[in-house]
């Protein structure tokens, strides 16, 4: 009983950290736009008509789809301390095996069995993309940030050769996989237009938030990625986590890229790279790695895209200027998470040097009102 | 040339120095004189605010108030950069020698002029080596020295711009009584030449035979100022009394014996049974093990041992020495590539840590807080570490919360664990109580065997003892412990019988009955050690 002051303290806190960087970046992202000569106002209104009211909040839900999946992808990896930066890659192999293998699978299997070994399909596409960087980093301790990004442009490279290559829609001139037929598709989740991926996404981020919270898996997992030696020494296989964390992620990740093109894109195009995972990426530490707590982040995320290619457009800005936001929350995340760190911990969080110049200041000024 | 230029006969004071960390003030208020050519004696238990002195000092740490005062001008000791220009020099408990570099390139790294004059660094070099007592060869690689001759390269290094002041953290910790007996002859000459000298210990006999004041810290205080006068007065055990009561204060009559023992005032002798190891059965037997180590860490080569049951086998040896590899290969955590380990009589050699731990193979190691603990889990998750996803504490693959919190209240109680609640993060508890933490997991659900890598390192005397008794009754109810330690008085005090390594091997081994054993054992590491480049 005593625990829930301080319990409750800690989850407000964690909310205003959460929220505090986002709020930042929205304004210093106004004074941006301000500063360019457009409307900041009119801006972040019309993201809000396009992003929700009316049924727009409909197409934020097929956009939140993928970015949820790939969130919990990421989230895997880096609860075990492996920076898996391969999404790009990892995504777009996914994508492929619905869209290169969908029309040809749907034309001879029945529907939902199709269904169900097309997204598996893509799951497995992503797993196998880690083997090489789990390879190295279990056997070698070669960093995983650069062979996984590495990996992902192969992939990418990879995706394109088969779309230009025997994927290819021969019907059409620019190179495209063919277009699956609309009943193929994932259906509505009744009276929406919102796709079942939506659905199976929430249901992901609710098993692995259980998974990593409450069973013997999530806690070694957890005791990997706080240290590799704890791991060591209380007997965990650390060779094979890496590769079951890495798989993990990366079947996650291949997935959302099967339930983005089977939901909601039905062909895929070459050089098609919507850059998921770069959108998600400030949001997954926002929550800090919790697959639950994420959900209304990809929430706002979605609404913020889906509402800003159009507000950007009639305001006159570059549709890139979500990255801008994006790229704001993220440094703003860092300062908030450094300054609370340093009053944890009891420290100033300037300089010394800058301090004592600063309250100098203070201390004359004081001083001389006091007089 | 003279030798020591910015020496003069002056006085550094400190004035009410205080320094505050959140929720500990590890200086109050402390004031003390440091005069040249004495040796000040810094006396205090761990945790005491010794620590935090010296990095105030050394211009690491800047206080929170309070002076420092050299020739009577008052100094800011801003960055370790002034400190040097001071002409003070520290030499830390461990070696900062960069292993890489020959012993001339360690000593002209703080050089700040644009080229490096070997020449005159030489020259330098001879000089402090005439100073100290010792020869250095200038060309040899750090890393070939031993760990006295270590200590001389770090005590030149410290007086190579000239000191006034020359700061020796405990450097006794890691040396053989002989290599303690150069150190005390290398001290006298540098007070000699009148520097002055703050050499750090918390060994009382340390302080007594080196030291011409005593300062005693405790709880961040000042507590306790024996000056020259008065120690030339007082004997031996007059001396040792009036710091012990400085030190321990109203807690000396419940410590008793122990307190004087712990602060190392007297020889130590063996504290545990004689056992009869004909007729004890082994435990633990290892046949010609060598690892193939990963990355600097010294392996162990054909290691052969026999633990008994209720037998406290020592293995002495300087920290490095294959220490953390010979524990790992018994814990599981490390293969062997030859070699076979046996435990009752049944081979283990394939197994890993879960299996032995199963059998009752326990490790607590010397590397609590990255290795033992998780710092960000709770104390009740990091004492069922070793367990997870075993019942009771798992059903179905899903954490029972209220069956862990149930062992870890019976563990906390037991092994008197300090901890607001069982839920606290174990990052944040003390050092002592993080090793009770590792204890009560290691030795508890049917335990026959552990492991203990330096086990009382870096913990207050109290912890220390209760450590030491936790040991002793395990043992003593059939357990058998294999002690690692650079300590020999604790060495001394726990083992039957005492093993020394030296570079991975096994060189001598020594039995406990009665005197001289601390002096038979530092033979064996000098000869292995010290010997080859004498």
């Amino acid at each position: 009983m005593s625990e829930n002051p301080s319990k409750m303290a800690g989850a407000m806190s964690a909310v205003a950290r959460a929220v505090i960087p986002v709020i930042l970046a929205i304004v210093v992202g106004g004074i941006i736009i301000l500063a360019m000569g457009k409307d900041p106002i009119t801006f972040y209104v019309k993201i809000f008509q396009y992003g929700l009211t009316g049924t727009n909040w409909m197409r934020s839900l097929v956009l939140m789809a993928p970015l949820l999946v790939i969130a919990v992808g990421l989230i895997v990896a880096f609860r075990g301390q492996l920076w898996n930066l391969g999404y790009g890659g990892q995504f777009l192999l996914g994508a492929v095996v619905v869209s290169g293998f969908g029309p040809a699978l749907f034309a001879v299997v029945p529907g939902p069995l199709a269904t169900i070994v097309l997204l598996l399909g893509s799951a497995v596409a992503g797993a196998v993309w880690t083997v090489v960087p789990a390879l190295l980093k279990a056997r070698y301790g070669t960093n995983e940030i650069i062979t996984s990004l590495v990996m992902s442009f192969i992939g990418a490279g990879v995706v394109n050769l088969l779309i230009k290559g025997p994927l290819k829609d021969a019907s059409q001139p620019i190179p495209q996989t063919k277009v699956l037929d609309s009943a193929d598709m994932l259906p509505d989740i009744f009276g929406t237009k919102v796709h079942l991926g939506f659905l199976l996404a929430i249901v992901i981020a609710l098993v692995f938030q259980f998974v990593l919270s409450r069973t013997s898996f999530g806690l070694r997992m957890d005791v990997f990625g706080a240290s590799a030696k704890s791991a060591n020494h209380v007997g965990i296989n650390s060779t094979g986590m890496v590769f079951l964390v890495f798989a993990l992620s990366g079947a996650l990740i291949g997935l959302a890229g099967g339930i983005d093109v089977l939901g909601h894109e039905s062909y895929q195009r070459a050089n098609w790279d919507p850059h998921y995972g770069d959108a998600v990426m400030p949001f997954v530490f926002l929550a800090r790695l919790s697959p639950v707590a994420v959900v209304p982040l990809i929430g706002f995320y979605s609404v913020l895209a889906t509402g800003g290619i159009l507000a950007a457009q009639q305001t006159g800005l570059n549709v890139d200027f979500l990255l801008v936001i994006v790229g704001l929350i993220l440094i703003f995340m860092t300062i908030t998470e450094f300054v609370t760190t340093r009053r944890a911990l009891g420290q100033s969080y300037m300089p010394v040097g800058l301090k004592r110049s600063v309250t100098g200041l203070f201390d004359s000024i004081t001083r001389r009102s006091n007089r | 040339m003279t030798t020591l230029a910015t020496t003069t006969t002056g006085i550094i004071s400190l004035r009410e120095i205080t320094k505050a960390f959140p929720g500990v003030v590890a200086n109050d208020q402390i004031s003390l004189d440091i005069v040249s050519g004495q040796v000040h004696c810094l006396l205090g238990e761990n945790g005491a605010g010794k620590s935090t002195l010296i990095s105030i000092l050394a211009g690491m740490q800047q206080p929170d108030s309070g002076t420092i005062e050299i020739d009577g001008n008052a100094v800011a000791i801003t960055s370790p950069k002034v400190a040097v220009d001071q002409g003070i020099g520290v030499v830390h408990q461990h070696s900062t020698l960069i292993p890489a570099f020959t012993v001339l390139e360690n000593l002209m790294l703080g050089d700040p002029s644009l080229m490096l004059d070997r020449k005159q660094a030489i020259e330098r070099l001879d000089e402090l080596s005439g100073l100290l007592g010792a020869t250095i060869d200038p060309n040899a690689l750090a890393s070939e020295l031993g760990l006295g001759q270590q200590q001389q390269v770090e005590i030149a290094k410290a007086l190579w711009k000239g000191s006034r002041l020359l700061i020796l953290d405990e450097p006794t910790s890691m040396l053989t009584p002989q290599a303690i007996e150069h150190l005390a002859a290398s001290i006298n000459r540098v007070k000699a030449e009148g520097l002055a000298v703050i050499f750090i210990t918390h060994k009382l006999r340390e302080a007594y035979a080196m030291g011409d004041c005593v300062t005693v810290l405790r709880g961040g205080r000042n507590v306790g100022h024996i000056s020259v006068e008065q120690l030339a007065k007082l004997s031996e055990s007059e001396a040792q009394n009036a710091i012990l009561a400085a030190m321990f204060g109203e807690d000396l009559a419940k410590a008793g014996d122990d307190a004087a023992e712990l602060a190392g005032a007297t020889a130590a002798v063996r504290e545990t049974a004689a056992i009869d190891l004909a007729t004890r059965k082994v435990r633990l037997e290892l046949h010609d093990i060598s690892t193939r180590g990963r990355g600097g860490d010294v392996d162990v080569v054909d290691v052969s041992f026999t633990v008994h049951e209720g037998e406290i086998l020592g293995v002495a040896g300087i920290d490095g020495h294959g220490q953390s590899a010979l524990a790992e290969v018994v814990a599981g955590q490390r293969a062997s590539i030859t070699g076979t380990v046996i435990f009752d009589d049944g081979d283990i050699t394939g197994k890993g840590v879960l299996e032995r731990q199963r059998l009752g193979v326990r490790y607590v190691t010397d590397d609590r807080l990255h290795e033992g603990t998780v710092g960000s889990m709770s104390v009740a998750i990091n004492l069922v570490l070793k367990r997870i996803g075993q019942a009771p504490f798992w059903k179905f693959g899903q954490i029972d919360s209220k069956a862990v919190d149930a062992e870890a209240r019976r563990l906390i109680d037991e092994y008197d664990i300090r901890t607001p609640s069982a839920a606290t993060r174990a990052g944040t508890l003390s050092g002592g109580n993080i090793q009770k933490v590792l204890l009560a997991r290691e030795l508890t659900h049917g335990a026959r065997f552990v492991v203990v890598n330096k086990p009382t390192y870096g913990l207050d005397l109290k912890t220390v003892r209760l450590v030491r008794d936790i040991l002793i009754d395990f043992a003593a109810n059939g357990g058998a412990v294999l002690l690692l330690s650079t300590d020999l008085d604790e060495l001394v005090e726990l083992s039957n019988r005492i093993v020394v390594i030296s570079t991975g091997r096994v060189v001598g081994a020594v039995d406990n009955d009665g005197q001289g054993t601390a002096e038979r054992v530092g033979q064996f590491m000098t000869g292995a050690i010290e010997g080859r480049d004498r």
